[in-house]
């Protein structure tokens, strides 16, 4: 019977186009970089056989082989040690943190060894830190993390977060290949959401880091976003279309560095300012961008700044209180509409 | 697995002092190399705090007085292109892997012509191509950072092993636990030297931990183990040679424990107000490596004394000229701080320092 259930296992190849989730386009991203340089490898826990917890590697050990999908021990800070000894040796680790909540047991090897080395001694770290962040799944405490902000004010770590599978590809592979240490949050609610379903270019491409990318276009009023929040920003501006109000949104793609460009550029334009994430409120990443635009854009701006995020509490369990600590689609119609009346 | 005891310290005859043991490959030569290696460690320290005095240091000084002979026998059995990754005490074993005084001198001096530039203090840097992996303060760290170093070593199909110091305190850490455990299951060749020094800054090892022996720990990982007399050079270059051959032909990692003793405090400011009377006095006039070796080189005919104080004369000439060439450096460029975090040739232009962009 249970020889009767196992599936005959077979690697299957990713498409290099054709239409993927997210969480397909970054399978596929991983296959194709770890084709093209023999010193990619990946390293985390259950990420061989099983094929991580997401199934984002699933089927990779069986085409690269272990040597190349390394399972460890429960033990986050020999994982990111384990990574940065062998990208000192010139190797390009990809290391996935099993849910990224459990980057705080890798964060000293993370700020204080990856983050620095090249700093202090000129030798980089070309590697991949990558794991499914993210609010709104009923996973309560310790499996919804929105970890940005622990690392913004660490010099030497950049930080990614896509919102499309065009762009889940594109910047895992321009991960993979940056000389320096790259953080990669996938918002786990996005990895199968059918509506992120889409076609990708058969050719190799890169999303650059630090390159934010409009995905609605308005005039009056400019929602900064990231991750899952850019789909709540888009259907709030669908709403708020209805009443007249034309949103721009920006998706912001990078975290670290921030592309003070684009978001300048589009308060500029709008003069209105509304920065959304998930992450709790206070220390949030909206704190930092909120004072650039200020700093930088002040006389542009026809209103505050307003930012919308989650409540300062830990991320809780049961879906209404989940709901209430998250934004909601209704708290950023109410919070523009707010904006906009100014 | 088995704990190997042979090269535990041993009491002397009653009245007879201390020597090291006989029993080993090490040519005449290579003897008189490791002498001047521990006399360069030693003198060098004393140089630094002569400099610490003359306010020229400006940060902590660290010494490892009287636990010299732990680094620099482990050390001197390994091959050229292996790994190390030092702690703090262990200034001998840098040596061994071909850096120079001039490179830490400047590097306690906080000046441009340090390997670091003036970003990091002391032993806080590495050559890649020299096998050296400076260590970070975080006590512990390096010894997942090396596991990986031999991963990378692995899969680049490449001949290597790694040795990693750890203090009595940092075996208390658990990044020390989570590298030592992967490093072990993976079969990895990381040969790990825990420096029973008796203090990790103010705190006594019985403090420290419930194990009588450091190297009990090896059970937990599933390793073999050995307790070696850390204040005999030549029994620390056996231990670590054998432990190497284990691991080279792939049984995997090694945990040793070095008996020995820190003379100095944690830092140079450190007034060891918290050890007991005496132990200091007896450890340096009973047990101290270099007056051992010594005894060791005379008593094996090895070496004369005037042969010993050639070398001693020729380090001395040694640290002198690379004290002026340290001394002689400038200091770094203030703008300097900005540069280096990434590499700025690539970067987008929101990391890159304010000074590229002006």
């Amino acid at each position: 019977m249970s020889t009767a259930l196992k599936k005959e296992r077979k690697p299957q190849r990713p498409p290099r186009g054709g239409l993927a989730t997210m969480v397909e386009a970054i399978r596929a991203g991983i296959w194709e970089e770890m084709e093209r340089d023999p010193a990619v490898f990946l390293i985390g826990e259950d990420v061989g056989t099983y094929g991580g917890a997401f199934k984002v590697t699933e089927g990779i050990i069986d085409h690269f082989g272990p040597e190349r999908v390394i399972d460890t021990p429960i033990a986050e800070a020999a994982i990111v040690g384990a990574a940065c000894g062998a990208a000192l040796m010139g190797m390009r680790p990809v290391a996935e943190f099993q849910f990224i909540d459990f980057i705080s047991c890798g964060f000293d090897l993370l700020t204080n060894y990856a983050a620095k080395c090249r700093y202090r001694w000129g030798a980089n770290i070309p590697a991949v830190f990558r794991g499914p962040c993210g609010s709104g799944v009923r996973s309560g405490p310790f499996h919804s993390l929105n970890p940005e902000s622990f690392f913004t004010n660490t010099a030497g770590l950049k930080i990614v977060e896509p919102s499309t599978a065009y762009d889940a590809k594109g910047l895992i592979k321009a991960a993979i290949r940056d000389p320096d240490p790259v953080l990669y949050f996938e918002h786990k609610k996005l990895y199968r959401l059918p509506r992120l379903r889409e076609e990708l270019p058969e050719d190799d491409y890169i999303v650059e880091i630090g390159k934010a990318r409009t995905r609605r276009e308005g005039r009056d009023l400019s929602i900064i976003t990231f991750g899952a929040q850019v789909l709540t920003a888009l259907d709030a501006a669908e709403e708020l279309e209805k009443e007249g109000l034309d949103v721009e949104v920006i998706d912001l793609r990078t975290l670290a560095p921030l592309d003070k460009e684009a978001i300048l550029g589009s308060v500029k334009k709008t003069s209105r300012a509304l920065i959304l994430h998930e992450a709790s409120l206070t220390g949030g990443i909206g704190g930092e961008i909120a004072a650039i635009i200020s700093a930088e854009a002040f006389e542009w701006l026809d209103a505050p700044v307003v930012r919308v995020a989650s409540l300062d509490t830990p991320v809780p369990y049961s879906p209404p209180l989940e709901d209430y600590y998250l934004p909601q689609v209704k708290d950023v119609v109410d919070a523009a509409r707010k904006l906009a009346a100014y | 697995m088995r704990i190997s005891t042979k090269y535990a310290p041993r009491k002397p005859p009653e009245g007879k002092p201390r020597s090291c043991i006989t029993d080993t490959s090490l040519t005449h030569e290579q003897m008189l190399e490791l002498y001047r290696f521990l006399k360069l460690t030693r003198l060098v320290e004393e140089r630094i705090v002569n400099l610490y005095r003359q306010t020229k240091v400006v940060g902590g000084v660290y010494r490892s007085l009287g636990q010299e002979a732990t680094a620099v026998g482990s050390a001197y059995a390994l091959r050229p292109d292996d790994f190390i990754t030092p702690i703090i005490r262990d200034l001998g074993a840098v040596f061994v892997k071909g850096i120079r005084p001039r490179e830490i001198l400047a590097q306690y001096m906080a000046k441009a012509w340090g390997p670091s530039g003036g970003k990091d203090l002391n032993v806080h840097f590495g050559y890649l191509d020299k096998g050296f992996l400076g260590p970070i303060s975080h006590l512990g760290d390096m010894i997942p950072v090396m596991t990986g170093i031999l991963l990378g070593a692995r899969m680049q199909k490449k001949d290597i092993v790694g040795l990693a110091y750890i203090g009595d305190g940092g075996a208390s850490t658990g990044a020390f636990y989570e590298g030592m455990n992967f490093a072990a299951v993976q079969r990895l060749p990381l040969i790990v030297i825990a420096e029973y020094n008796h203090y990790a800054y103010s705190t006594p090892t019985s403090s420290q931990t419930a194990v009588r022996n450091l190297v009990e720990r090896a059970a937990a990982f599933g390793i073999p183990g050995y307790i070696v007399d850390g204040n005999d050079v030549v029994a620390c270059y056996e231990v670590t040679k054998q432990a190497i051959d284990y691991a080279r032909k792939g049984r995997g990692a090694v945990l040793i424990e070095a008996k020995t003793y820190r003379r100095k405090g944690h830092a140079e400011h450190d007034d060891q107000r918290y050890v007991p009377a005496g132990e200091i006095e007896y450890w340096e006039k009973h047990n101290d490596p270099i007056d051992r070796f010594e005894k060791f080189l005379l008593d094996q005919k090895v070496a004369t004394q005037e042969k010993l104080d050639e070398i001693t004369a020729a380090v001395m000439r040694e640290i002198e000229e690379d004290s002026e060439w340290a001394e002689s450096s400038p200091m770094p460029e203030p703008e300097g701080a900005a540069y280096g975090v990434f590499d700025n040739s690539i970067v987008p232009p929101a990391f890159r320092p304010k000074v590229l962009e002006s």
